[in-house]
């Protein structure tokens, strides 16, 4: 007896010595919304009437860049009869921010390419921020230099340093730049395009671009298979190409039309030869946008309310809604409903709608992993010193980004933005992938990931919190930019109208923008006000 | 059967050959570490690492031919004469940085020490490998003997030219590497009385002598903390009277010759010989224009030596200085020479000391304007100072500004870098202001400028306080006239998002240094 007590004497403190094994990461944090569980909820059915729907002229489905700008274009043609409905707690989408005693900082898109002149909603956007300073002699927009991105821009780690910019020149061969420079010219050849009525082939938003035959036939194939063509193998360049796809796209050079491809460095352009447009960024990133535009809804804008019914009748569309925050159904009667929120989610919401287009099936969405590093005290910076972007070659991450770089601190602590796609084929299979990991696990990617580059950030973490964006951003796959089916998907159905980046098939803030402007003014053409179209 | 071949050892085995061998790669990578020492060192102070490379290997090449040729003259007693060279090469070897070092500093003929050590190693080194071999040919078949020989000879020169600039110089430097590679030498030396035991006879003496040769060694590596700082001496050429690294930068103060002078990360910010030449001209002209000043900022200036000046004019009631580094300003209150010479002028009552990055503090603090703002930031040679001087900043001053308020900016060399000092005005310009750039010579810089600005039209001061030591009103006009070499010439404009001025002042101080 005797024995076998000590025995379990010895086991049972040997096993609480192992319970309090030291933590792994002497640091804390937290996985943060957006509310997966919520979100899923919807496929759970049917959902009984509230006991009464409040009557309003219109009604804005999701309070992400898309809504917020439906909403801000309704208020100015003079529609002040509205509501927007956010299922998070925050409005924004991805181009939410946060904010803690170090720095704002982003949870996922964080600049703007400076817009040119004819690009008349995001200028006027950017005027009431205060960013817009003017035009010059040409007519060209110029921009506040505090919002234009600081110098040091980016720079990339490699050969275990830091170097200026992020195509890596050190160790390329004649090869590499001659292919550099022909790639480059090839999009110069791009953004000198013009069609017969005078589009360019490619401009931002994408609803300014030409449909040529020309054009559009670049996306039948994927941007990789274009580049074999013209027999752009360079590792570097394809390097770089590869990470454009997966910064801007989520998905890679095999899984992106060459089409958005080109997009992406074509239509920063103003004409060849030109540099790309510079970036306009704020500490909060984006979410700098969407504070302007959530700043006079005041209670018209209610968050943590899920719609979970979409159904038209003869006067008016019916949308049921759970209020998260107060557990109770609600109910509103619109006279048209704008619904800016992804196709997967209006589907199941819309009544009819799944049946009527089942091009929106095709639609798919890379999952992110964005995290948010609080540090007490900066790395250890040998090499060339931090930038506002800081990528790590030999990394299936994107790096980090610097919030207190554009609000000029350049000492202390600070708070860094790391990102990662996950850029798989199978984006289901990302996506559950994505869900499984908890904290740890979250941190555990990070830290390693950036390791090799910084040595000593482990004990400069104060705080390491993550957000696991299922949907993050469409992807442009070969084939999906110009089939007619997928952009027949803007179109109204019935009295509801459609307005989400997803619709462009590229995940931009103008996009959603542009989609937000043309679906608020189809409402307002609806009611019969119609004005000087702001797009 | 077997062939008795001439080449198989007569004598029994009585060394220990394989271990002796080991002693090969030892030697062969502290001999390669001395030559990769006096290279780098002579690249680091003499510039031109092509030329320095090249004649330091030819030297220690030639020498250790020498070694060999000299080999032949030793005749008795190898095993020791082997280890008393492993003693020599580590004593001169392990000591070679410091000596070379303290030579720069001291002496005019820092080649010939130069040479002459990389000689003296070179030939000790040569002489090993001979005596080595010839200690071992009784005990090994001479074609084995060579091939093991030169084996890890050649494979001991490979680690170390691999772990040198790897491993060595990143974590150690060239002095405590020399000094690491001294003592392994001095060990291998202590082994080979082991090793060699037979052959030595009485082997206390000896080994007496290693322990001394190590202990010395010992000394000067747990000394090289001590030792880096007289090192930093040398190259400052003056006593070092005070030294401290902040978060944000290292501040050395030297003394020498009747006067002191500080340096931030090397970078000389004021002699004490000629500063007031410096700091009457930064303050006082624009006092000229608006002598009524009341409630004066100034940014950077952390040594107290502009508000020394300020505090001469009597309508001063309030001075708000921004400085980045608390360091700074605790050193400007209380290291007695510094002290001294800004007049304790950081203790004044009107004097309200801020510690923050001043372009941070200007865009997060909105509060009542000053009539008057002197810029005194180091020169712009990094992006975190190269800010200071964006248009960016010319505006958030503005905002803290009355509409007649004056502006003076320290705006580095017209003469040395001349693009730099007109991109600091056409920037200023850009940012809205009228600007009035002015030079003078400050010995200890060179010429010297600053740009007068103010968001109104004005005219060039031809009035300072009387009594200063170097301006007075006949002299103050002529600042502003500049020499045809240092006339106005076309720039860009230095914003956040170009930071063309970094670049631009890289490019033009690189053709002074």
């Amino acid at each position: 007896m005797k024995r076998r007590a000590f025995l379990a004497v010895g086991a049972i403190s040997a096993a609480s010595l192992a319970c309090r094994r030291k933590p792994e990461f002497p640091f804390q944090g937290e996985l943060v919304g957006p509310d997966l569980a919520l979100g899923h909820w919807l496929r759970g059915g049917d959902f009984p009437d509230p006991e009464r729907f409040e009557p309003v002229s219109a009604l804005v489905v999701g309070g992400g860049a898309a809504g917020l700008s439906a909403a801000w274009r309704l208020a100015g043609g003079g529609m002040d009869d509205f509501r927007v409905l956010e299922l998070e707690r925050d409005p924004g989408g991805t181009s939410r921010s946060g904010r803690n005693h170090v720095s704002a900082f982003p949870w996922a898109a964080h600049y703007l390419p400076m817009p040119d002149r004819g690009n008349h909603a995001v200028l006027r956007l950017l005027d009431e921020c205060g960013v817009l300073e003017g035009f010059d002699a040409k007519g060209d927009p110029r921009f506040a230099e505090e919002a234009t991105v600081r110098s040091p821009e980016e720079r990339i780690f490699a050969y275990g340093q830091w170097w200026e910019g992020l195509y890596l020149r050190a160790g390329a061969s004649a090869e590499d730049e001659r292919q550099y420079h022909a790639f480059f010219r090839e999009v110069d050849r791009w953004a000198a395009f013009r069609d017969s009525r005078g589009r360019p082939a490619f401009s931002i938003p994408r609803s300014r671009c030409s449909d040529a035959p020309e054009a559009v036939a670049l996306d039948g194939l994927s941007f990789a298979a274009w580049l074999d063509a013209r027999g752009l193998s360079s590792p570097r360049l394809r390097w770089l190409l590869d990470y454009a796809c997966r910064d801007d796209y989520g998905s890679r050079l095999d899984t992106t039309s060459a089409w958005a491809g080109l997009f992406y460095f074509a239509a920063r352009k103003q004409g060849p030869g030109e540099d790309s447009r510079p970036l306009l960024t704020w500490p909060e990133g984006n979410g700098f946008l969407v504070d302007h535009l959530r700043r006079p809804l005041g209670d018209r804008l209610r968050c943590g309310v899920l719609a979970v019914a979409i159904r038209e009748e003869k006067d008016g569309v019916l949308v049921t809604a759970w209020d998260h925050l107060n557990q109770r159904r609600v109910g509103w009667k619109a006279r048209r409903v704008i619904f800016a929120g992804p196709q997967h989610v209006a589907r199941h919401v819309v009544a009819g709608l799944a049946e009527a287009r089942p091009a929106a099936a095709r639609i798919r969405n890379a999952p992110w992993l964005v995290a948010n590093l609080t540090l007490r005290a900066r790395p250890k910076e040998p090499t060339f010193p931090l930038a506002w972007d800081n990528v790590l070659r030999d990394s299936e991450a994107l790096g980090y980004v610097a919030a207190t770089h554009q609000s000029l601190k350049d000492y202390g602590p600070t708070v860094l933005t790391w990102y990662r796609p996950f850029a798989g084929v199978d984006c289901d299979a990302e996506r559950a992938r994505l869900r499984a990991m908890d904290w740890p696990a979250c941190a555990r990617m990070v830290m390693d990931d950036l390791r090799p580059a910084h040595p000593d950030l482990e004990g400069l973490v104060a705080r390491l919190d993550v957000m696991r964006w299922g949907h993050a951003m469409v992807r442009p796959a070969p084939g999906q930019m110009w089939d007619p089916a997928f952009l027949g998907l803007a179109r109204p159905f019935g009295a509801v109208h459609f307005a989400h980046t997803e619709l462009s098939g590229l995940a931009l803030f103008e996009e959603a923008q542009d989609h937000g402007v043309r679906a608020a003014e189809e409402v307002l053409a609806a009611s019969g006000r119609r004005g000087k179209s702001w797009r | 059967m077997a062939n008795s071949s001439p080449e198989i050892p007569q004598t029994a085995p009585t060394l220990k050959a394989p271990l002796l061998f080991i002693s090969v790669l030892l030697i062969a990578s502290c001999g390669l570490i001395y030559e990769l020492v006096a290279g780098t060192l002579s690249s680091y102070l003499l510039g031109d690492s092509v030329m320095q490379f090249s004649t330091v290997i030819g030297v220690y090449l030639s020498a250790m031919g020498l070694g060999s040729y000299l080999s032949k003259f030793i005749q008795r007693g190898l095993a020791r004469r082997f280890v008393d060279l492993e003693l020599g090469v580590a004593l001169v070897g392990g000591f070679s940085a410091p000596i070379l070092f303290q030579a720069f500093a001291h002496t005019h003929a820092f080649r010939v020490v130069l040479y002459g050590v990389v000689m003296v190693v070179g030939t000790l080194v040569g002489l090993e490998i001979p005596i080595l071999m010839r200690i071992l040919k009784n005990q090994v078949r001479f074609k084995d003997l060579i091939a093991g020989v030169l084996t890890l000879d050649y494979m001991g020169a490979l680690f170390a030219s691999i772990l040198f600039p790897l491993l060595f110089m990143p974590k150690l430097g060239l002095v405590r590497t020399s000094l690491f590679f001294g003592l392994l030498n001095a060990t291998v030396g202590l082994w080979c009385t082991y090793l060699l035991a037979t052959q030595l006879g009485p082997t206390r003496l000896i080994r007496l002598r290693c322990l001394a040769v190590m202990a010395l060694l010992a000394v000067g590596l747990a000394f090289t903390g001590k030792f880096t700082l007289v090192l930093e001496e040398e190259v400052f050429a003056d006593e070092i009277v005070y030294a401290k690294d902040s978060p944000y930068q290292r501040i050395v103060l030297t003394r020498g010759r009747g006067s002191f002078q500080l340096f931030l990360n090397g970078n000389l910010q004021f002699s004490s010989a000629d500063e007031y030449r410096y700091h009457e001209a930064l303050v006082h002209p624009a006092f000229g224009v608006k002598p009524d000043a009341k409630r004066v900022l100034i940014c950077g200036g952390g040594d107290g030596l502009a508000v020394r000046e300020v505090l001469k004019h009597p309508s001063v009631q309030e001075i708000v200085l921004v400085d980045l580094d608390p360091a700074m300003t605790d050193m400007a209150r209380f290291q007695p020479m510094v002290r001294q010479l800004n007049g304790a002028s950081l203790e004044d009552p009107r004097v309200k000391v801020i510690n923050a990055d001043a372009m941070v503090w200007l865009q997060e603090n909105p509060g009542p304007p000053f009539d008057l703002a002197l810029v005194d930031f180091p020169d712009p040679n990094t992006y975190a100072l190269g800010k200071l001087y964006t248009s960016r900043f010319y505006r958030l001053l503005q905002r803290r500004l009355t509409d007649d308020a004056m502006i003076a900016v320290q705006s580095t060399s017209p003469l040395m870098a001349r693009e730099s000092f007109w991109c600091i005005a056409a920037t200023m310009e850009a940012a809205g202001l009228k600007v009035h750039p002015y030079h003078l010579a400050v010995p200890s810089f060179g010429v010297w400028g600053f740009a007068l600005a103010s968001k109104r039209d004005f005219a060039i001061p031809t009035h300072v306080l009387p009594g200063l030591r170097h301006l007075s009103d006949e002299t103050t006009a002529a600042m502003f006239a500049f020499p045809r070499d240092m006339d106005r010439v076309p720039t860009e404009v230095n914003r956040l998002d170009n930071q063309v001025l970094v670049h631009l002042y890289a490019r033009e101080w690189r053709r002074w240094s």
